[in-house]
Protein backbone atom coordinates (compact mmCIF):
# COMPACT_ATOMS: atom_id res chain seq x y z
CA UNK A 1 0.00 0.00 0.00
CA UNK A 2 1.23 3.45 -0.79
CA UNK A 3 -1.14 4.79 1.85
CA UNK A 4 0.79 6.48 4.60
CA UNK A 5 0.40 5.57 8.22
CA UNK A 6 -1.36 8.79 9.12
CA UNK A 7 -3.35 8.68 12.30
CA UNK A 8 -5.17 11.07 14.57
CA UNK A 9 -3.01 12.22 17.46
CA UNK A 10 -5.84 11.71 19.98
CA UNK A 11 -7.83 8.74 21.28
CA UNK A 12 -10.99 10.79 21.84
CA UNK A 13 -12.55 13.82 20.20
CA UNK A 14 -13.16 16.00 23.23
CA UNK A 15 -12.50 19.38 21.70
CA UNK A 16 -10.72 21.13 18.84
CA UNK A 17 -8.17 22.27 21.44
CA UNK A 18 -6.57 18.79 21.47
CA UNK A 19 -6.30 18.51 17.68
CA UNK A 20 -3.35 19.51 15.54
CA UNK A 21 -3.71 21.11 12.12
CA UNK A 22 -2.61 17.80 10.57
CA UNK A 23 -5.42 15.96 12.36
CA UNK A 24 -7.97 18.39 10.95
CA UNK A 25 -6.59 17.97 7.43
CA UNK A 26 -6.72 14.19 7.81
CA UNK A 27 -10.36 14.42 8.92
CA UNK A 28 -11.17 16.63 5.91
CA UNK A 29 -9.48 14.29 3.42
CA UNK A 30 -11.30 11.30 4.87
CA UNK A 31 -14.58 13.23 4.84
CA UNK A 32 -14.08 13.97 1.12
CA UNK A 33 -14.16 10.22 0.53
CA UNK A 34 -17.21 9.72 2.70
CA UNK A 35 -19.03 12.55 0.96
CA UNK A 36 -18.39 10.64 -2.25
CA UNK A 37 -19.85 7.49 -0.63
CA UNK A 38 -22.94 9.46 0.44
CA UNK A 39 -23.65 10.42 -3.16
CA UNK A 40 -23.68 6.82 -4.41
CA UNK A 41 -26.82 4.75 -5.01
CA UNK A 42 -25.85 2.61 -1.99
CA UNK A 43 -24.66 4.96 0.72
CA UNK A 44 -23.15 2.47 3.08
CA UNK A 45 -19.74 0.96 3.79
CA UNK A 46 -18.98 -1.95 6.14
CA UNK A 47 -15.94 -0.43 7.94
CA UNK A 48 -17.37 -0.29 11.48
CA UNK A 49 -19.50 -3.43 11.38
CA UNK A 50 -17.91 -4.76 14.57
CA UNK A 51 -18.21 -1.53 16.54
CA UNK A 52 -21.07 -0.55 18.84
CA UNK A 53 -21.68 3.12 19.54
CA UNK A 54 -23.89 4.61 22.23
CA UNK A 55 -25.34 8.06 21.63
CA UNK A 56 -26.07 9.54 25.01
CA UNK A 57 -27.73 12.91 25.03
CA UNK A 58 -28.26 14.71 28.32
CA UNK A 59 -29.47 17.75 26.41
CA UNK A 60 -31.94 18.16 23.57
CA UNK A 61 -30.69 17.90 20.02
CA UNK A 62 -32.24 17.07 16.68
CA UNK A 63 -29.66 17.80 14.01
CA UNK A 64 -26.55 16.61 15.81
CA UNK A 65 -28.16 13.41 17.10
CA UNK A 66 -29.64 12.50 13.72
CA UNK A 67 -26.40 13.37 11.97
CA UNK A 68 -24.33 11.17 14.31
CA UNK A 69 -26.83 8.34 14.10
CA UNK A 70 -26.89 8.47 10.32
CA UNK A 71 -23.08 8.61 10.18
CA UNK A 72 -22.88 5.53 12.41
CA UNK A 73 -25.40 3.64 10.31
CA UNK A 74 -23.66 4.53 7.04
CA UNK A 75 -20.52 2.99 8.54
CA UNK A 76 -22.46 -0.15 9.52
CA UNK A 77 -21.87 0.36 13.27
CA UNK A 78 -24.47 -0.88 15.75
CA UNK A 79 -26.04 2.01 17.62
CA UNK A 80 -28.00 2.51 20.79
CA UNK A 81 -29.65 5.77 21.75
CA UNK A 82 -30.18 7.14 25.16
CA UNK A 83 -31.95 10.30 26.16
CA UNK A 84 -31.46 11.44 29.72
CA UNK A 85 -35.03 12.57 30.15
CA UNK A 86 -36.35 8.99 29.96
CA UNK A 87 -33.60 7.26 31.92
CA UNK A 88 -32.31 6.38 35.36
CA UNK A 89 -30.46 9.69 35.47
CA UNK A 90 -33.71 11.12 36.79
CA UNK A 91 -33.50 8.51 39.58
CA UNK A 92 -30.15 9.94 40.73
CA UNK A 93 -27.58 7.75 38.97
CA UNK A 94 -24.16 9.37 38.50
CA UNK A 95 -22.67 9.98 35.06
CA UNK A 96 -19.86 7.43 35.55
CA UNK A 97 -22.30 4.77 36.74
CA UNK A 98 -24.63 5.41 33.84
CA UNK A 99 -21.83 5.15 31.31
CA UNK A 100 -20.20 2.10 32.94
CA UNK A 101 -23.54 0.32 32.86
CA UNK A 102 -23.78 1.04 29.15
CA UNK A 103 -20.20 -0.12 28.62
CA UNK A 104 -20.92 -3.37 30.50
CA UNK A 105 -23.15 -4.20 27.55
CA UNK A 106 -20.00 -4.18 25.35
CA UNK A 107 -20.14 -0.75 23.81
CA UNK A 108 -16.97 0.58 22.14
CA UNK A 109 -17.59 4.28 21.65
CA UNK A 110 -19.65 6.95 23.34
CA UNK A 111 -21.05 10.02 21.61
CA UNK A 112 -22.15 12.39 24.36
CA UNK A 113 -23.85 15.71 24.69
CA UNK A 114 -24.00 17.13 28.18
CA UNK A 115 -25.03 20.49 29.64
CA UNK A 116 -21.87 20.74 31.78
CA UNK A 117 -18.62 22.02 30.26
CA UNK A 118 -15.87 19.40 30.43
CA UNK A 119 -18.24 16.45 30.94
CA UNK A 120 -16.57 14.56 28.09
CA UNK A 121 -13.08 15.21 29.42
CA UNK A 122 -14.14 14.02 32.87
CA UNK A 123 -15.67 10.87 31.40
CA UNK A 124 -12.63 10.08 29.27
CA UNK A 125 -10.52 9.90 32.42
CA UNK A 126 -12.82 7.51 34.24
CA UNK A 127 -14.22 5.05 31.73
CA UNK A 128 -12.67 2.70 29.22
CA UNK A 129 -14.25 3.81 25.96
CA UNK A 130 -13.57 6.32 23.24
CA UNK A 131 -15.52 9.53 23.75
CA UNK A 132 -16.79 11.86 21.06
CA UNK A 133 -17.99 15.18 22.41
CA UNK A 134 -21.25 16.21 20.75
CA UNK A 135 -21.39 19.45 22.72
CA UNK A 136 -20.58 20.07 26.39
CA UNK A 137 -22.33 23.11 27.83
CA UNK A 138 -20.80 26.38 26.66
CA UNK A 139 -17.40 24.74 26.17
CA UNK A 140 -16.84 22.94 22.83
CA UNK A 141 -18.75 21.37 19.94
CA UNK A 142 -15.88 19.98 17.86
CA UNK A 143 -17.77 18.21 15.06
CA UNK A 144 -19.76 21.38 14.35
CA UNK A 145 -16.55 23.40 14.00
CA UNK A 146 -15.06 20.74 11.74
CA UNK A 147 -18.07 20.68 9.45
CA UNK A 148 -18.18 24.49 9.38
CA UNK A 149 -14.53 24.71 8.33
CA UNK A 150 -15.06 21.83 5.87
CA UNK A 151 -17.98 23.74 4.31
CA UNK A 152 -15.86 26.90 4.00
CA UNK A 153 -13.11 24.84 2.35
CA UNK A 154 -15.67 23.36 -0.05
CA UNK A 155 -17.15 26.75 -0.96
CA UNK A 156 -14.01 28.91 -1.06
CA UNK A 157 -11.37 26.29 -1.89
CA UNK A 158 -9.33 26.82 1.22
CA UNK A 159 -9.69 27.97 4.82
CA UNK A 160 -6.24 29.44 5.23
CA UNK A 161 -6.15 33.21 4.77
CA UNK A 162 -9.95 33.57 4.72
CA UNK A 163 -11.66 36.11 6.96
CA UNK A 164 -14.45 34.65 9.04
CA UNK A 165 -16.75 36.70 11.26
CA UNK A 166 -18.65 34.87 14.00
CA UNK A 167 -21.63 36.98 14.88
CA UNK A 168 -24.04 36.81 17.80
CA UNK A 169 -23.99 35.21 21.22
CA UNK A 170 -20.30 34.41 21.68
CA UNK A 171 -20.55 34.14 25.46
CA UNK A 172 -22.84 31.10 25.61
CA UNK A 173 -21.73 29.48 22.41
CA UNK A 174 -19.72 26.26 22.26
CA UNK A 175 -19.92 26.57 18.49
CA UNK A 176 -18.07 29.90 18.67
CA UNK A 177 -15.22 28.58 20.81
CA UNK A 178 -14.70 25.44 18.73
CA UNK A 179 -14.94 27.45 15.52
CA UNK A 180 -12.37 30.00 16.69
CA UNK A 181 -9.89 27.27 17.66
CA UNK A 182 -10.47 25.29 14.47
CA UNK A 183 -10.25 28.25 12.09
CA UNK A 184 -7.15 29.64 13.80
CA UNK A 185 -5.41 26.25 13.53
CA UNK A 186 -6.20 26.22 9.82
CA UNK A 187 -4.77 29.71 9.33
CA UNK A 188 -7.95 31.75 8.91
CA UNK A 189 -8.47 35.19 10.39
CA UNK A 190 -11.34 35.31 12.84
CA UNK A 191 -13.46 38.18 14.13
CA UNK A 192 -16.20 37.96 16.72
CA UNK A 193 -19.05 40.45 16.67
CA UNK A 194 -22.00 40.97 18.99
CA UNK A 195 -23.35 43.09 21.81
CA UNK A 196 -20.76 43.92 24.50
CA UNK A 197 -22.62 41.82 27.03
CA UNK A 198 -22.42 38.69 24.86
CA UNK A 199 -18.68 38.90 24.13
CA UNK A 200 -16.36 37.40 26.75
CA UNK A 201 -13.97 39.96 28.20
CA UNK A 202 -10.68 38.22 27.31
CA UNK A 203 -11.75 36.64 24.00
CA UNK A 204 -9.00 38.52 22.11
CA UNK A 205 -6.44 36.30 23.89
CA UNK A 206 -7.54 33.56 21.47
CA UNK A 207 -6.14 35.64 18.63
CA UNK A 208 -9.42 37.02 17.33
CA UNK A 209 -10.51 40.53 16.43
CA UNK A 210 -13.45 42.01 18.33
CA UNK A 211 -16.03 44.24 16.69
CA UNK A 212 -19.27 45.59 18.10
CA UNK A 213 -20.68 46.96 14.86
CA UNK A 214 -22.28 44.46 12.49
CA UNK A 215 -21.75 46.55 9.34
CA UNK A 216 -18.01 46.85 10.00
CA UNK A 217 -17.77 43.09 10.58
CA UNK A 218 -19.59 42.32 7.34
CA UNK A 219 -17.39 44.71 5.38
CA UNK A 220 -14.31 42.93 6.71
CA UNK A 221 -15.26 39.31 6.30
CA UNK A 222 -15.46 36.68 3.51
CA UNK A 223 -17.71 34.43 5.56
CA UNK A 224 -20.29 35.38 8.17
CA UNK A 225 -21.25 32.65 10.63
CA UNK A 226 -24.48 33.81 12.27
CA UNK A 227 -24.97 32.18 15.66
CA UNK A 228 -28.33 31.46 17.19
CA UNK A 229 -29.46 33.53 20.12
CA UNK A 230 -29.68 30.81 22.76
CA UNK A 231 -32.87 31.79 24.49
CA UNK A 232 -32.58 28.80 26.85
CA UNK A 233 -29.22 30.01 28.17
CA UNK A 234 -30.25 33.62 28.74
CA UNK A 235 -30.75 33.39 32.50
CA UNK A 236 -30.47 37.16 32.78
CA UNK A 237 -31.12 39.97 30.35
CA UNK A 238 -28.05 40.47 28.18
CA UNK A 239 -29.85 42.80 25.80
CA UNK A 240 -33.06 44.84 26.14
CA UNK A 241 -35.25 42.96 23.67
CA UNK A 242 -35.10 40.48 20.80
CA UNK A 243 -36.42 43.19 18.52
CA UNK A 244 -33.57 45.49 19.41
CA UNK A 245 -31.04 42.68 18.96
CA UNK A 246 -32.52 41.89 15.58
CA UNK A 247 -32.30 45.53 14.49
CA UNK A 248 -28.63 45.86 15.50
CA UNK A 249 -27.24 42.37 14.85
CA UNK A 250 -29.76 40.70 12.55
CA UNK A 251 -28.60 40.00 9.00
CA UNK A 252 -31.03 41.00 6.26
CA UNK A 253 -31.09 41.35 2.48
CA UNK A 254 -30.76 45.15 2.53
CA UNK A 255 -27.57 44.95 4.60
CA UNK A 256 -26.15 42.25 2.37
CA UNK A 257 -26.92 44.24 -0.79
CA UNK A 258 -25.23 47.34 0.63
CA UNK A 259 -21.86 45.51 0.66
CA UNK A 260 -19.67 45.87 -2.42
CA UNK A 261 -18.80 42.14 -2.39
CA UNK A 262 -20.44 38.77 -1.96
CA UNK A 263 -20.01 36.99 1.34
CA UNK A 264 -20.87 33.44 2.33
CA UNK A 265 -23.51 33.03 5.03
CA UNK A 266 -23.43 30.19 7.55
CA UNK A 267 -25.58 29.22 10.50
CA UNK A 268 -25.16 26.21 12.80
CA UNK A 269 -28.94 25.91 13.30
CA UNK A 270 -31.58 25.85 14.48
CA UNK A 271 -32.34 29.18 12.81
CA UNK A 272 -34.44 31.78 14.62
CA UNK A 273 -35.82 33.26 11.42
CA UNK A 274 -36.29 37.00 11.74
CA UNK A 275 -33.99 37.29 14.77
CA UNK A 276 -30.31 36.75 13.81
CA UNK A 277 -31.06 36.21 10.13
CA UNK A 278 -34.03 36.95 7.88
CA UNK A 279 -35.64 34.32 5.66
CA UNK A 280 -34.57 35.93 2.38
CA UNK A 281 -30.92 35.72 3.48
CA UNK A 282 -31.17 32.24 4.99
CA UNK A 283 -32.63 30.89 1.75
CA UNK A 284 -30.43 32.89 -0.63
CA UNK A 285 -27.67 31.48 -2.82
CA UNK A 286 -25.09 33.04 -0.47
CA UNK A 287 -26.24 30.76 2.30
CA UNK A 288 -24.57 27.36 2.76
CA UNK A 289 -26.70 26.39 5.76
CA UNK A 290 -27.96 23.17 4.18
CA UNK A 291 -24.51 22.27 2.82
CA UNK A 292 -23.33 22.45 6.42
CA UNK A 293 -25.95 19.88 7.41
CA UNK A 294 -25.03 17.63 4.49
CA UNK A 295 -21.32 17.86 5.27
CA UNK A 296 -22.06 17.10 8.93
CA UNK A 297 -22.71 13.45 8.18
CA UNK A 298 -19.50 13.05 6.15
CA UNK A 299 -17.41 14.79 8.84
CA UNK A 300 -18.88 12.64 11.61
CA UNK A 301 -18.26 9.49 9.55
CA UNK A 302 -14.64 10.58 9.15
CA UNK A 303 -14.23 11.26 12.88
CA UNK A 304 -15.77 7.93 13.91
CA UNK A 305 -13.80 6.00 11.27
CA UNK A 306 -10.49 7.59 12.26
CA UNK A 307 -11.10 7.11 15.97
CA UNK A 308 -12.22 3.50 15.52
CA UNK A 309 -9.02 2.75 13.62
CA UNK A 310 -7.11 3.58 16.81
CA UNK A 311 -8.72 0.72 18.72
CA UNK A 312 -6.21 -2.11 18.47
CA UNK B 1 18.03 -7.16 -0.14
CA UNK B 2 18.24 -8.97 -3.47
CA UNK B 3 16.43 -7.53 -6.48
CA UNK B 4 15.63 -9.51 -9.56
CA UNK B 5 13.86 -7.95 -12.49
CA UNK B 6 11.05 -10.11 -13.82
CA UNK B 7 9.87 -7.95 -16.68
CA UNK B 8 10.79 -4.60 -18.22
CA UNK B 9 11.23 -2.62 -21.43
CA UNK B 10 9.81 -4.01 -24.62
CA UNK B 11 8.65 -7.27 -23.04
CA UNK B 12 6.60 -5.27 -20.55
CA UNK B 13 4.94 -3.44 -23.42
CA UNK B 14 4.27 -6.69 -25.32
CA UNK B 15 2.60 -8.15 -22.23
CA UNK B 16 0.31 -5.14 -21.92
CA UNK B 17 -0.63 -5.44 -25.59
CA UNK B 18 -1.28 -9.17 -25.27
CA UNK B 19 -3.65 -8.48 -22.37
CA UNK B 20 -5.46 -5.89 -24.52
CA UNK B 21 -5.94 -8.37 -27.32
CA UNK B 22 -7.17 -11.07 -24.98
CA UNK B 23 -9.74 -8.57 -23.69
CA UNK B 24 -10.88 -7.77 -27.24
CA UNK B 25 -11.38 -11.49 -27.94
CA UNK B 26 -13.91 -11.67 -25.13
CA UNK B 27 -15.44 -8.21 -25.18
CA UNK B 28 -15.40 -7.28 -28.87
CA UNK B 29 -16.44 -3.61 -28.99
CA UNK B 30 -16.74 -3.11 -25.18
CA UNK B 31 -20.29 -1.78 -25.55
CA UNK B 32 -21.43 -3.78 -22.50
CA UNK B 33 -18.11 -3.82 -20.69
CA UNK B 34 -16.36 -1.45 -18.33
CA UNK B 35 -12.82 -1.37 -17.01
CA UNK B 36 -12.24 -0.65 -13.32
CA UNK B 37 -8.79 -0.04 -11.86
CA UNK B 38 -8.41 -0.76 -8.14
CA UNK B 39 -6.86 1.99 -6.02
CA UNK B 40 -4.13 2.70 -5.19
CA UNK B 41 -1.81 0.79 -7.60
CA UNK B 42 -4.21 -0.94 -9.97
CA UNK B 43 -5.18 2.36 -11.55
CA UNK B 44 -1.91 2.63 -13.49
CA UNK B 45 -2.53 -0.74 -15.12
CA UNK B 46 -6.18 0.18 -15.75
CA UNK B 47 -5.27 3.53 -17.29
CA UNK B 48 -2.57 1.99 -19.47
CA UNK B 49 -4.86 -0.71 -20.81
CA UNK B 50 -7.77 1.70 -21.34
CA UNK B 51 -5.41 4.01 -23.26
CA UNK B 52 -4.05 1.17 -25.43
CA UNK B 53 -7.57 0.02 -26.23
CA UNK B 54 -8.66 3.53 -27.21
CA UNK B 55 -5.95 3.55 -29.90
CA UNK B 56 -7.70 0.67 -31.63
CA UNK B 57 -10.34 1.74 -34.19
CA UNK B 58 -13.89 1.36 -32.86
CA UNK B 59 -12.87 1.29 -29.21
CA UNK B 60 -12.49 5.02 -28.55
CA UNK B 61 -15.34 5.04 -26.04
CA UNK B 62 -14.13 2.35 -23.62
CA UNK B 63 -15.55 3.15 -20.18
CA UNK B 64 -12.95 3.38 -17.44
CA UNK B 65 -13.37 3.95 -13.69
CA UNK B 66 -11.26 3.83 -10.54
CA UNK B 67 -12.46 2.13 -7.39
CA UNK B 68 -11.23 2.67 -3.84
CA UNK B 69 -11.81 -0.32 -1.59
CA UNK B 70 -10.43 0.98 1.71
CA UNK B 71 -13.76 1.00 3.54
CA UNK B 72 -14.50 -2.54 2.40
CA UNK B 73 -11.27 -4.20 3.53
CA UNK B 74 -11.50 -6.96 6.11
CA UNK B 75 -8.28 -5.97 7.88
CA UNK B 76 -9.51 -2.62 9.27
CA UNK B 77 -8.12 -2.30 12.82
CA UNK B 78 -6.06 -5.48 12.33
CA UNK B 79 -3.07 -4.19 10.43
CA UNK B 80 0.09 -3.24 12.25
CA UNK B 81 0.51 -0.44 9.75
CA UNK B 82 -2.37 1.35 11.44
CA UNK B 83 -4.98 3.38 9.65
CA UNK B 84 -5.95 2.59 6.08
CA UNK B 85 -6.09 5.95 4.34
CA UNK B 86 -8.55 6.00 1.44
CA UNK B 87 -7.86 7.09 -2.13
CA UNK B 88 -10.46 8.55 -4.44
CA UNK B 89 -13.13 6.71 -6.36
CA UNK B 90 -14.23 7.94 -9.77
CA UNK B 91 -16.94 5.85 -11.33
CA UNK B 92 -19.11 7.97 -13.61
CA UNK B 93 -21.19 5.04 -14.79
CA UNK B 94 -23.51 2.46 -13.24
CA UNK B 95 -22.32 -1.14 -13.56
CA UNK B 96 -25.86 -2.57 -13.56
CA UNK B 97 -26.01 -5.28 -16.26
CA UNK B 98 -22.44 -4.57 -17.42
CA UNK B 99 -19.45 -6.87 -17.67
CA UNK B 100 -16.87 -5.44 -15.30
CA UNK B 101 -13.17 -6.14 -15.72
CA UNK B 102 -11.37 -5.45 -12.44
CA UNK B 103 -7.69 -4.64 -12.80
CA UNK B 104 -4.93 -4.74 -10.21
CA UNK B 105 -1.17 -4.87 -10.49
CA UNK B 106 -0.42 -7.83 -8.22
CA UNK B 107 -2.73 -10.66 -7.14
CA UNK B 108 -1.49 -12.23 -3.93
CA UNK B 109 -3.88 -13.31 -1.15
CA UNK B 110 -7.03 -12.35 -3.03
CA UNK B 111 -8.38 -10.22 -0.19
CA UNK B 112 -8.21 -6.96 -2.13
CA UNK B 113 -10.26 -8.53 -4.92
CA UNK B 114 -12.88 -9.75 -2.45
CA UNK B 115 -13.16 -6.23 -1.05
CA UNK B 116 -13.35 -4.82 -4.59
CA UNK B 117 -16.26 -7.11 -5.45
CA UNK B 118 -18.05 -5.86 -2.32
CA UNK B 119 -17.28 -2.22 -3.12
CA UNK B 120 -18.56 -2.68 -6.65
CA UNK B 121 -22.03 -3.62 -5.35
CA UNK B 122 -22.56 0.04 -4.43
CA UNK B 123 -22.65 0.84 -8.16
CA UNK B 124 -25.21 -1.77 -9.16
CA UNK B 125 -25.38 -5.48 -10.00
CA UNK B 126 -22.93 -6.33 -12.76
CA UNK B 127 -23.78 -9.11 -15.19
CA UNK B 128 -20.31 -10.52 -14.78
CA UNK B 129 -17.05 -9.64 -13.03
CA UNK B 130 -13.71 -10.61 -14.54
CA UNK B 131 -10.24 -10.10 -13.13
CA UNK B 132 -7.12 -8.98 -14.95
CA UNK B 133 -3.79 -8.84 -13.14
CA UNK B 134 -0.31 -8.03 -14.34
CA UNK B 135 1.39 -10.34 -11.83
CA UNK B 136 -0.14 -13.49 -10.40
CA UNK B 137 1.72 -14.71 -7.32
CA UNK B 138 0.77 -18.36 -7.62
CA UNK B 139 -0.01 -20.70 -4.71
CA UNK B 140 -0.41 -17.85 -2.20
CA UNK B 141 -4.18 -17.34 -2.24
CA UNK B 142 -6.14 -17.12 1.02
CA UNK B 143 -9.50 -16.96 -0.77
CA UNK B 144 -10.90 -18.90 -3.73
CA UNK B 145 -10.18 -16.18 -6.31
CA UNK B 146 -8.45 -16.73 -9.66
CA UNK B 147 -7.71 -14.23 -12.44
CA UNK B 148 -9.16 -14.45 -15.97
CA UNK B 149 -6.25 -12.63 -17.62
CA UNK B 150 -2.67 -12.83 -16.39
CA UNK B 151 0.40 -10.80 -17.40
CA UNK B 152 3.02 -13.04 -15.82
CA UNK B 153 2.94 -15.75 -13.17
CA UNK B 154 5.45 -15.70 -10.34
CA UNK B 155 6.31 -18.38 -7.79
CA UNK B 156 7.28 -16.59 -4.62
CA UNK B 157 7.33 -17.04 -0.88
CA UNK B 158 5.55 -14.83 1.66
CA UNK B 159 8.63 -12.85 2.72
CA UNK B 160 9.34 -11.78 -0.87
CA UNK B 161 7.72 -8.74 -2.38
CA UNK B 162 6.66 -8.03 -5.93
CA UNK B 163 6.86 -4.37 -6.98
CA UNK B 164 5.35 -3.04 -10.19
CA UNK B 165 6.77 0.35 -11.25
CA UNK B 166 5.11 2.54 -13.86
CA UNK B 167 6.64 5.00 -16.25
CA UNK B 168 4.04 7.64 -15.26
CA UNK B 169 4.96 7.72 -11.57
CA UNK B 170 8.22 5.79 -11.12
CA UNK B 171 10.05 6.78 -14.34
CA UNK B 172 10.18 3.23 -15.77
CA UNK B 173 7.98 0.22 -16.52
CA UNK B 174 9.31 -2.70 -14.51
CA UNK B 175 8.31 -5.67 -12.38
CA UNK B 176 10.79 -6.44 -9.59
CA UNK B 177 10.99 -9.30 -7.11
CA UNK B 178 12.54 -8.29 -3.77
CA UNK B 179 14.08 -10.95 -1.56
CA UNK B 180 15.44 -10.45 1.95
CA UNK B 181 19.19 -11.26 2.02
CA UNK B 182 19.09 -14.11 4.49
CA UNK B 183 16.66 -16.17 2.42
Amino acid sequence: MTASNRQLSTQHLLGIKDLQAGDIQLIFETADNFKDVLNRPIKKVPSLRDITIANIFFENSTRTRLSFELAEKRLSADTINFAASSSSVSKGETLIDTVNNILAMKVDMIVMRHPYPGAGIFLSRHVDAQIVNAGDGAHEHPTQALLDAFSIRERLGDVSGKKVAIIGDILHSRVALSNILCLRKLGAEVMVCGPTTLIPKYISSLGVKVEYNLVNALKWCDVANMLRIQLERQDMAYFPSLREYSMLYGLNKRLLDSLDKEITIMHPGPVNRGVEITSDVADSRHSIILDQVENGVAIRMAVLYLLASKRG
Amino acid sequence: MKRSILLEGQKFQITIQRLCHQLIENHADFSDSVIVGIQPRGIYLGRRIAEELKQIPGLAAVAYGELDITFFRDDFRRKDSGLLVPSSTSMDFIVEGKKVILMDDVLWTGRTIRAAMDALQAFGRPEKIELLVLVDRRFSRQLPIEPDYIGIQVDSIDSQRVIVSWDEVDAHDRITLLTEKDN
